[in-house]
C-alpha cells in the first residue's frame, strides 16, 4: 500500500469551530486525499484512542486544565510535527474571555474554577508547547488550512 | 443478568464536544446514571456582561462551532427586542434562509458522518467500503457542501458568519448566484430521499414516553412562533423560562433542566411531531408515508425527523430563493435603549433561549441563556437508566455499544452545553 500521511485531530477547550471548517474543506478535498491521508485519531471520526507515532498532529483550542496541558505536551512529544490551528491555539483568543475579566467577575466563577480544576487564566497551545506551523483565523483560515496539509503531504513524500 | 455492575465510558466519539459517562449496577437494579459533560466551561455569560450590545452576536456565537448560525440569530433576536429594533420582512426572510442552510449541513454531519457507522456497524465513515455505503459517502460531503454554500450565500461563511447583525445584514446575496444555489439545491433532493429511507427502515428503537417542546410557526421556519409541547401547552416565547426549573449535576459542566417540574426533550423529533402539518408540501407529498411514523416515542426516529427536517429546509429553500428579490434597503435605526429581550428560536438541536439585558449606554447589564443539550441532559440519562435496566441479561460491551448509539441519536452538543455559568441575581 502507498504510504499516508499520519494525522491525528485534537479538541482543547474551544468551541470545535476549526474541525468543523476542517469538515467543510473535506466537503471539496475529502476523495483527492482519501488515499493519502490516514486520520488515525479525530474522536469526531472514530473511536480509537492511539495518537502514537503521527506525522503531523493538528492541535485547536486553548488549555485550561493540568489535565488539557499534560495531553498537549503528550501529543508533542508523540507527533513529528504540531499545527496549531485557529487563534485559540495560537493566542488564546477568544476562549480566553476570562483573561480580562475584572475581580469581581474572577470572584463570582472562583468556586466552579476550583470544582473543576480549570485554569484561573487561559494558556494558548503555543504558551505550552512550541509548535511548527500555524493557520491563523477565527475559525481558521481554509486555504491556509489546505496550504499546511498538502505541503506536509509533499514533505512526507506522501504526494 | 447483571446483578452489581460498573460501565465507565470516556470520551465518547462522534458526538460534538466532550462527555464521559458512569453508571451503577446494584442488586440487579441500576442505582446511578451520570452523564458528565467534560467540555471546559468558558463562561461566555461573564464575558458579555458589560459589552456593547451590538458586538456580542460575534461573541456568543463562538459558543458553538457547528451551530454558531443558530447563536447569532437568536442573539440579535433578544437584543433587536431589548432595544424595541423591528427588523425588516426581507431580514426575516434572510435569517430564515440562513437558519435552513445550518440545519442542512449540521444535520448531514450529524446523520452521514456520526450516525451512519452505527446503522452500517462500522466504526466510522472512514471504513465504509462497497457501492452502498461509497455512495452514501460521497452523498455525505455533496449535500453537506451544499448546505455549507446556502451559508455561504446568505451570510459570508457557514461557521462564525459576518454580514448578520444587530438592525439586518450588511451584505446583500447576488441574485445570479441565487439562481446557481436553487440549481444545486434541487440536486440534493434524491440523496435525501435515499437517507430518509434507510432511518425509516432502521431497526434502531428505544421508547420512554417523556414530553416533547418545540417552537411550532406555519412555514416551519424555525425562527418565531409559540411554544408548544406534546402535552398540549402553548407558551409565547418569553414566557418559556417560567416553565423551566434548572437542575445542577455537580458532576457535569453543564446545568440541566425539567420542564414543569419533569424530564423533557427538544429537537427534531419534537419539531416534527408537534408541527408536521407545516412541512412544505412538496416534503409533505414525498414523505407521505414516512411521516405516518409520527407522533412516535421511538427516540431514534430523532435521526428520521432530521432527515426529513433536512428535505423541508431545501424545499423551503428553493421556493424562497425563486421568489425573493433581494434589494438593498434602508436599514431600521439601531441605537442604544434600556430593556430586556428575549429571542426563542429551533436550533439543530432544539428549542434555544436567549434573555438580554441592556443598560441605557447599550452595554449588556444580564445575560442568560438556556441551549438544547442542556434541557436534554435529564432525559437522556432517564433513558440510559431505562436502556440499562431492560438490558441487564445481555453483555456489557452490548450494553454500552447501545448506550452510545442512543446518546448519538440525540445529536448532543458539549460545546453549547458547558457555555455558561448562571448565578443568582437580586
Amino acid at each position: 500500500m502507498d504510504k499516508k500521511l499520519k494525522i491525528g485531530l485534537f479538541s482543547f477547550t474551544a468551541d470545535e469551530g476549526c474541525m468543523i471548517v476542517l469538515l467543510e474543506i473535506l466537503n471539496y478535498k475529502f476523495f483527492e486525499w482519501k488515499d493519502k491521508i490516514d486520520i488515525k485519531f479525530s474522536r469526531l471520526f472514530r473511536s480509537s484512542k492511539d495518537f502514537s507515532d503521527l506525522d503531523v498532529a493538528f492541535v485547536e483550542g486553548t488549555i485550561s486544565t493540568p489535565r488539557e496541558e499534560d495531553k498537549v505536551k503528550v501529543i508533542r512529544a508523540k507527533s513529528k510535527k504540531v499545527v496549531a490551528v485557529g487563534t485559540c491555539a495560537i493566542n488564546g483568543s477568544p476562549t480566553n474571555l476570562r483573561n480580562s475579566f475584572d475581580e469581581n467577575k474572577m470572584q463570582e466563577i472562583g468556586y466552579v474554577l476550583k470544582k473543576f480544576d480549570l485554569y484561573p487564566k487561559i494558556k494558548s497551545v503555543k504558551d505550552v508547547i512550541s509548535v511548527d506551523q500555524e493557520v491563523p483565523g477565527c475559525p481558521m483560515i481554509e486555504d491556509g488550512f489546505v496550504k499546511v496539509m498538502e505541503g506536509y503531504m509533499k514533505e512526507f513524500g506522501v504526494i | 443478568m447483571h446483578q452489581d455492575m460498573e460501565i465507565e465510558i470516556e470520551n465518547i466519539c462522534r458526538i460534538e464536544g466532550h462527555a464521559d459517562l458512569s453508571i451503577k449496577v446494584k442488586n440487579g437494579t441500576v442505582e446511578d446514571v451520570k452523564l458528565k459533560i467534560m467540555e471546559n466551561k468558558r463562561f461566555f455569560t461573564q464575558g458579555v456582561r458589560g459589552m456593547m450590545f451590538n458586538s456580542v452576536p460575534s461573541i456568543v456565537s463562538r459558543i458553538c462551532g457547528t451551530c454558531s448560525i443558530a447563536h447569532l440569530t437568536c442573539c440579535i433576536e433578544s437584543i433587536e427586542k431589548a432595544i424595541g429594533v423591528e427588523p425588516t420582512e426581507q431580514t426575516t426572510l434572510l435569517r430564515k434562509l440562513g437558519m435552513y442552510g445550518l440545519m442542512i449541513r449540521d444535520h448531514a454531519m450529524h446523520l452521514y458522518l456520526f450516525c451512519l457507522p452505527d446503522i452500517f456497524k462500522k466504526d466510522s465513515v472512514l471504513n465504509f467500503k462497497g457501492p452502498e455505503e461509497e455512495k452514501l459517502l460521497k452523498d455525505a460531503f455533496y449535500v453537506k457542501g451544499i448546505g455549507n454554500d446556502l451559508c455561504t450565500h446568505i451570510l459570508g461563511r457557514a461557521v462564525h458568519p459576518t454580514f448578520s447583525n444587530v438592525g439586518g445584514f450588511n451584505h446583500i446575496p447576488q441574485q445570479d448566484e441565487s439562481k446557481e444555489l436553487i440549481g444545486k439545491l434541487k440536486t440534493i433532493r434524491e440523496p435525501l430521499l435515499d437517507l430518509i429511507k434507510i432511518f425509516y427502515d432502521s431497526d434502531f428503537e428505544f421508547h420512554r414516553k417523556t414530553t416533547y417542546v418545540a417552537l411550532v410557526n406555519d412555514d416551519f421556519s424555525h425562527l418565531e412562533g409559540e411554544i408548544r409541547t406534546s402535552k398540549g401547552e402553548v407558551i409565547q416565547e418569553k414566557d418559556y423560562y417560567n416553565h423551566l426549573s434548572r437542575v445542577v449535576l455537580p458532576y457535569s459542566q453543564a446545568v440541566g433542566y425539567e420542564f414543569e417540574g419533569k424530564d423533557y426533550m427538544v429537537g427534531a423529533l419534537a419539531r416534527v411531531d408537534l408541527n408536521r402539518k407545516n412541512l412544505h408540501m412538496d416534503t409533505l407529498i414525498d414523505t407521505s408515508e414516512y411521516l405516518k411514523t409520527f407522533p412516535s416515542t421511538n427516540l431514534f426516529h430523532n435521526n428520521l425527523a432530521q432527515s426529513i427536517e433536512m428535505l423541508h429546509c431545501v424545499d423551503r429553500s428553493i421556493d424562497l430563493l425563486e421568489t425573493m428579490e433581494f434589494k438593498q434597503e434602508k436599514k431600521p435605526e439601531v441605537k442604544p435603549r434600556e430593556g430586556t429581550g428575549v429571542g426563542v428560536i429551533e436550533a439543530p438541536r432544539g428549542t434555544l433561549y436567549y434573555l438580554m439585558n441592556v443598560n441605557a449606554d447599550g452595554r449588556i447589564k444580564y445575560a442568560n441563556l438556556v441551549i438544547p443539550t442542556s434541557q436534554n441532559q435529564i432525559n437522556m440519562q432517564d433513558d440510559i437508566r431505562k436502556l440499562v435496566q431492560d438490558n441487564l441479561d445481555r453483555p456489557k460491551e452490548y450494553i454500552e455499544h447501545e448506550i452510545k448509539k442512543l446518546i448519538r441519536a440525540y445529536d448532543p452538543c458539549m460545546s453549547c452545553a458547558s457555555h455558561f455559568l448562571r448565578i443568582k441575581w437580586i
